[in-house]
């Protein structure tokens, strides 16, 4: 049996949007990750709250189900309508947002108490101590649990099929009714979000030894 | 007021049987998730390649694809096959197998933590490989990771309504069916957020406390 080439094209288009949706909800993750992980080791007890409350919401519901309140019940409170491609990216940048929080305040956590201690005794004030001390170590910590998010994330994309989006798995469910070439359809489908899962990884990869360069693991004791 | 009292409560009888063939799933799909998951891990660990290396590239696989599109696969290849099953079947076995792929890295961590020495040991009694297993090394291996599997479980439970998309009857989807019917989506799926909310806070709670207990019976 030949490799079903020929199915490629019609999947183009929503593999596009499952690009787009999966490119902007890492960029809303990362952003919403940094905030509450942060949030919650604030000195003022109102954020370190919000940021709690918004982490433990995220991560103690269904993703399936915050879309489905988002594109659903949401434009009810608010009296207008939401595209659902914007849903999608939203909703998948808040959830994982939620999970990588945690990376990141554990990881913020885990750089030695002595590396702020010797940034007070050079009288940096807090946000040069973060800025200078203590990000540039927590993010090679993050890295590989961030990969590990982002690759949910990609698999998360196909859930936006179910509030209609015609991402990738939606354009092969179109695809299937329409050729019935079933295990075909399928089975390109998983080949295709494999791939893009492979290529995080590389470019995570990449980027931890770029960041790491220059460690001197050698000084440690 | 936009939020409706009464009918928040009337649809709640609905909406927990719903819950009742999500919980079904997560427990069937879970006892599948940890049996298999044990055998991918102690097949990962054979001296045999050719046993080790498939098992490693299909867990990897299954671990990089969406549930979503394993769910449809199961569910419209497999009566091609000549095995048609119903939809909360194939749902539940897309479950198990999806979730099996994450528990076996679990059970290898496990595996892995167990001293060499007991190997030994159990290779100096002449043990075979199986009682080793089933003897020597599991015994002390899966305590440990008992919290860990049960994060799996919160998982899986949230993982749960993507069976609405085969037409499964479970909580998110008869929030659906509700919302479709009275063209009110505000209280059913609300519903739904806050069972999904105090069950997850509550499992959580109780993984936490019985992590501690674990660690004051192996200290």
């Amino acid at each position: 049996m030949p490799p079903p080439i020929d199915l490629l094209p019609s999947l183009m288009d929503g593999l596009r949007r499952t690009l787009v949706i999966a490119a902007g909800g890492s960029v809303l993750a990362i952003a919403f990750a940094l905030l509450a992980g942060l949030g919650c080791l604030s000195r003022d007890p109102i954020v370190r709250t919000v940021a709690r409350v918004y982490i433990e919401v995220f991560r103690g519901t269904s993703a399936l189900v915050q879309l489905f309140w988002f594109y659903f019940a949401l434009p009810i409170l608010l009296g207008l309508r939401l595209d659902a491609m914007l849903v999608g990216v939203l909703v998948l940048g808040l959830n994982i947002g939620a999970y990588g929080a945690e990376v990141v305040r554990s990881a913020i956590e885990s750089v030695p108490a002595g590396q702020v201690q010797a940034a007070a005794a050079l009288s940096m004030n807090r946000w040069q101590t973060m800025r200078y001390i203590v990000l540039p170590q927590a993010i090679l910590l993050m890295l590989p649990p961030f990969g590990n998010l982002l690759i949910e994330l990609l698999k998360s994309t196909a859930l936006v099929s179910m509030i209609t989006v015609t991402d990738l798995t939606r354009a092969g469910l179109f695809l299937r009714d329409d050729t019935l070439r079933t295990a075909e359809v399928f089975g390109m489908l998983l080949l295709i979000y494999f791939s893009l899962s492979l290529m995080i990884t590389a470019v995570m990869r990449g980027l931890e030894r770029w960041l790491s360069h220059g460690q001197d693991y050698g000084g440690r004791q | 007021m936009i939020w409706d009292w009464e009918f928040a409560i009337s649809i709640l009888p609905e909406i927990l049987r719903g819950l009742g063939v999500t919980l079904l799933a997560v427990f069937w799909g879970m006892t599948i998730a940890l049996s298999l998951g044990l055998v991918w891990a102690t097949a990962r660990r054979s001296t045999n390649r050719l046993v080790a290396w498939p098992v490693a590239c299909f867990v990897e696989f299954v671990r990089s694809t969406p549930l979503l599109v394993q769910i449809f696969f199961l569910f419209y290849v497999l009566p091609s096959l000549g095995l048609t099953l119903s939809p909360l079947l194939a749902g539940v076995v897309a479950l198990g197998i999806h979730y099996s792929c994450y528990t076996s890295e679990v059970y290898r961590a496990g595996i892995n933590a167990v001293p060499r020495g007991q190997w030994e040991a159990a290779r100096a009694l002449s043990f075979s490989r199986w009682e080793s297993y089933r003897y020597v090394i599991l015994p002390q291996a899966i305590p440990p990771i008992i919290p860990a599997l049960g994060n799996y479980v919160i998982a899986m439970f949230k993982d749960a309504p993507l069976l609405s998309a085969i037409t499964v009857l479970e909580i998110l989807q008869r929030a659906k069916i509700i919302g479709n019917e009275t063209f009110r989506y505000l209280e059913p799926f609300t519903v739904v957020g806050v069972i999904f909310l105090i069950l997850s806070l509550l499992s959580g709670l109780l993984l936490t406390r019985l992590e501690r207990r674990l660690k004051l019976v192996s200290a």
